[in-house]
C-alpha cells in the first residue's frame, strides 16, 4: 500500500512517499497505528487520511489500489 | 486559468473577479490574502508553500458548492499560490458575486475560513533563525466532522 506525505509529516519521515506491506485492504484505524508503529519519527503527528482524494473516517476500508494520503493539520491562506 | 486553481506563479486577481462576473451579479468581493512580514514580533524573510494539488482543487470546488448550497446565486472562483512567496505576495484571491452586495461579503468570509480548514495547503515559515511548518490544528477536529456528509 503505497502512502503519500506532505509538509511536516514528509520532512520527519524523510520521504514523500512510504511503502506498507498489507494483505490488499486495511481500516484507517489500523493504517495509523501501522504508521506509528513502523515509522517512529511520526509517533504522535497528527493527521487525516484522505483516499482518492478525499477525506476519510477511521473506519473506512482502504485497498491497495486507493491513492492515499496522509493530511496534517493545514495551513493555506 | 481554472475556476478553483491551484499555481505556481504570481496571482492575478483580475482573472478571478472576471469569472464570476455575470449579467445577474450586481455585486463582486475580490479577497487577496498576502504574505504578511510580523507575525507576533516574529520577522518572516518568506513563505514556502505546498500542496497535494488535485485535492485541493477539488476540496476549492467543494467550497463553492457549499456556497451555492447557502447562498443561491453567489459565484465563487479562488486561486492559491505555491512555492516560495515573499513579503506582501498575493498567496491567495477569492472572488465572489452575487446579486445584492451581502450575500459576496458572508460567502467571501465563509470561504476563506473553510478553505484554511480543508483544502490540503500547507505553509512553512522562514524567519531569519530557522523555520517551520505550520498547521491550525484549532479548526481540524471541526472541519472533520463537518466534512462528513
Amino acid at each position: 500500500m503505497r502512502v503519500m506525505l506532505f509538509a511536516g509529516l514528509k520532512e520527519k519521515a524523510g520521504n514523500q512517499v512510504i511503502e506498507l506491506e498489507t494483505d490488499g485492504s486495511m481500516k484507517v484505524s489500523d493504517l495509523k497505528e501501522r504508521i506509528y508503529a513502523d515509522y517512529p519519527s511520526l509517533e504522535g503527528e497528527v493527521f487525516q487520511v484522505a483516499s482518492n482524494e478525499a477525506f476519510v473516517k477511521d473506519d473506512h476500508t482502504l485497498t491497495s489500489g486507493d491513492t492515499i494520503a496522509l493530511i496534517p493539520p493545514v495551513s493555506g491562506g | 486559468m481554472k475556476q478553483f486553481e491551484v499555481v505556481e506563479t504570481p496571482l492575478e486577481p483580475t482573472a478571478y473577479h472576471k469569472f464570476v462576473l455575470n449579467e445577474k451579479q450586481g455585486a463582486i468581493c475580490t479577497f487577496t490574502g498576502h504574505v504578511r512580514e510580523w507575525t507576533k514580533g516574529t520577522q518572516t524573510i518568506y513563505l514556502e508553500y505546498e500542496a497535494y494539488v488535485p485535492m485541493a482543487e477539488k476540496m476549492l470546488a467543494q467550497i463553492g458548492d457549499e456556497i451555492s448550497e447557502r447562498w443561491p446565486g453567489v459565484l465563487t472562483s479562488i486561486g492559491h499560490r505555491i512555492g516560495r512567496l515573499d513579503i506582501s505576495d498575493i498567496a491567495v484571491v477569492i472572488a465572489t458575486s452575487s446579486p445584492h452586495r451581502a450575500d459576496s461579503y458572508r460567502a467571501n468570509e465563509y470561504a476563506v475560513e473553510r478553505l484554511k480548514e480543508i483544502v490540503p495547503i500547507w505553509k512553512k515559515e522562514i524567519w531569519s533563525d530557522g523555520e517551520e511548518w505550520i498547521g491550525d490544528s484549532r479548526h481540524y477536529h471541526s472541519s472533520i466532522k463537518e466534512n462528513e456528509s
